[in-house]
C-alpha cells in the first residue's frame, strides 16, 4: 500500500507540472488564436488539437522517436547538456503535458472569444497599457473558462497512461504513476493492490471533475 | 460517397463468422515463430483460424484467470504454468514441454561496450539495464535469479528498467535507450543488426516452455490438434530455425 502513496504523489507531481506548463502555454496560444488573424491559423489549431484525438500510443511513439537517444531532440539534448528524458519523470511530464494541452488551449480560446471587446476598448480609452488590459480586464473575464479547462487538463494528465508508459516506462517510485501501477498490479494478479489504486484514482478524478463543474462557464452568478 | 457509407456500415455489421477460431495465448518470445507456424496449421485444418494473443506469461495467466476465452496457453517458464495448473486452469496430463531457450545479455550494436561477465554490469557506463518485470515476465525472473545467485542483484537493481514483455526489453536495447538488457537468445536473433549478444547466462533451472489446453476451452478437439502440431517434427523445424532448442 505504501507504493500506492508513492505512485499517488508521483502522479500529482507529474500532473501538477503538466498543468502548470499548460497553463502558461495553453493560455498564451489560446489568446493568440482567439485574437490574431494570420495565415495557417486553422491549420495550427488543428495540429494543436491532434493530441486530443490521436491514440496516446501514437503520441508515445512520436515522443520516443523524437526524444530518444537517436532522436533529433533527444540526441541534441544528450550531446549538449547530457540531458536524457526517456525513463525519467520529466519525460512523463512531457507526455502528460502534450496529451492534456488541447483541453487548456481550446477552453482558453473559447473563453477569450467570449470576452466582450467593449470592456477592453473601455480600458484602452482610459489609456491603460495593452499588457495591463490583458491582465486586468481580459484574463479576469476569461478566467472561469480557462480554469475549467485547466482542471480537466489536470484530470487528463492524472490519468495519462499510453504515452507515459512508452516514454517513461514503469519504474516504481520514479516513473510509475497511478495508472501504470494499476496496469501492472492487474497484470501480476495483485488484485488487492489494484483495487486500492483504482479507488485512489477514482476519488482523485471525481474531486477534480466536481471542482471543474463548479467553475464551468455559463453558470449565472449567484447560482450554486 | 453513398457507396463509401454503405461499405462503412457493412464494416460495422460484419461479425466474424468463422467456422472455428482457436485462441492461443502465448509468451511474447514465441511471437515470430508462432506467426510462421500458423499458415501450416491452418492449411492442415481447413476452416480453423488461429488467433494469437502474445504477452508476458504472467499477464496471460491473469487474463485466463479472469475468464479470457483462451483455448491454448503457452508460457515461457514452468512456474507460470504450475500456477495455472494449481488453480485448475490447465490439466497436468495435457501439459507438454515443447521448446527450450537460453538467457542472454544483449547490448546495442552501436554502443561500444560489451560486457564479458555479469560483474561488468556494475561498471559506471552501464547506467540502465532492461529486464522484464519479474512479477509477470519469466525472463525477468530468470535474470533476477541469475543476478541474485552471483550476489549482484542489490547493486544492479537501481539500474533496472522494467519491461512489460521480453520484446519491450529487446526494443529498449535496439533503440539504445538502455545500455544492456536481459532477453532470450531467440529474441536477440530477431534483431541481429541492432543488438549484439554479449554472452549467454547459464540458469539454475533450464528454460523450458510448456504448452497446454485451457481447461475451460470449448474447442478441445482443435486445441488437441494444435498442441500435437507444435510438438510435431514439422513445427519443431520452424521453431529450431528461430533458435529454440529441443525440450
Amino acid at each position: 500500500m505504501e507504493n500506492a502513496w508513492i505512485a499517488l504523489s508521483l502522479t500529482l507531481k507529474v500532473a501538477g507540472w503538466a498543468t502548470a506548463l499548460n497553463l502558461v502555454f495553453g493560455v498564451a496560444i489560446g489568446f493568440v488564436l482567439a485574437r490574431k488573424r494570420f495565415p495557417g491559423r486553422d491549420l495550427l489549431d488543428a495540429l494543436l488539437t491532434l493530441p486530443l484525438v490521436m491514440p496516446p500510443t501514437v503520441l508515445g511513439y512520436y515522443l520516443l522517436v523524437l526524444l530518444g537517444r537517436h532522436g533529433p531532440i533527444g540526441g541534441w539534448l544528450q550531446e549538449n547538456f547530457g540531458i536524457n528524458l526517456i525513463f525519467t519523470w520529466q519525460g512523463a511530464v512531457i507526455a502528460a503535458t502534450i496529451v492534456a494541452f488541447p483541453l487548456v488551449f481550446k477552453s482558453a480560446r473559447a473563453a477569450f472569444e467570449a470576452v466582450d471587446p467593449q470592456f477592453e476598448q473601455a480600458a484602452r480609452v482610459l489609456r491603460i497599457s495593452e499588457v495591463a488590459v490583458f491582465f486586468r480586464v481580459t484574463l479576469p473575464l476569461a478566467w472561469r473558462g480557462i480554469l475549467a479547462g485547466v482542471l480537466l487538463a489536470f484530470a487528463r494528465a492524472t490519468g495519462e497512461f499510453g504515452a507515459t508508459l512508452m516514454v517513461a516506462g514503469s519504474i516504481p517510485g520514479k516513473t510509475q504513476t497511478l495508472s501504470v501501477a494499476v496496469y501492472e498490479a492487474v497484470q501480476a494478479g495483485q488484485d488487492n493492490v489494484a483495487n486500492f489504486l483504482v479507488l485512489v484514482t477514482s476519488v482523485t478524478c471525481i474531486t477534480v471533475l466536481l471542482a471543474a463543474g463548479r467553475l464551468a462557464p455559463g453558470r449565472i452568478a449567484g447560482q450554486p | 460517397m453513398s457507396r463509401l457509407l454503405v461499405a462503412f456500415f457493412g464494416l460495422l455489421l460484419s461479425w466474424q463468422a468463422l467456422a472455428a477460431e482457436l485462441i492461443v495465448s502465448a509468451a511474447a518470445s514465441l511471437t515470430n515463430a508462432f506467426r510462421e507456424l500458423a499458415p501450416f496449421f491452418e492449411a492442415q485444418n481447413p476452416g480453423v483460424k488461429l488467433q494469437f494473443n502474445f504477452g508476458a506469461s504472467g499477464a496471460l495467466l491473469q487474463q485466463i484467470a479472469k475468464g479470457a476465452p483462451a483455448d491454448i496457453f503457452a508460457s515461457a517458464d514452468q512456474e507460470t504454468m504450475n500456477q495455472a495448473q494449481a488453480q485448475g486452469f490447465v490439466k497436468a496430463d495435457e501439459r507438454h514441454n515443447f521448446v527450450s531457450n537460453t538467457l542472454a545479455i544483449v547490448v546495442p550494436s552501436d554502443g561500444g561496450n560489451t560486457p564479458k561477465a555479469l560483474n561488468d554490469l556494475l561498471q559506471a557506463h552501464y547506467k540502465r539495464i532492461a529486464i522484464g518485470l519479474p512479477a509477470t515476465v519469466p525472463v525477468g525472473r530468470y535474470a533476477k535469479s541469475a543476478l541474485e545467485k552471483s550476489g549482484l542483484w542489490s547493486a544492479i537493481e537501481p539500474k533496472i528498467i522494467g519491461a512489460q514483455t521480453v520484446r519491450q526489453a529487446l526494443d529498449y536495447v535496439a533503440r539504445s535507450e538502455v545500455d544492456a538488457g536481459f532477453v532470450y537468445a531467440t529474441d536477440a536473433a530477431i534483431m541481429p543488426d541492432k543488438v549484439i549478444v554479449a554472452f549467454a547466462i547459464p540458469t539454475d533451472t533450464p528454460i523450458l516452455y510448456p504448452i497446454a489446453q485451457v481447461a475451460a476451452s470449448t474447442n478441445h478437439a482443435v486445441g488437441q490438434k494444435f498442441v500435437a502440431f507444435v510438438i510435431s517434427r514439422q513445427a519443431q523445424v520452424v521453431l529450431a530455425k528461430y533458435g529454440f532448442g529441443k525440450p
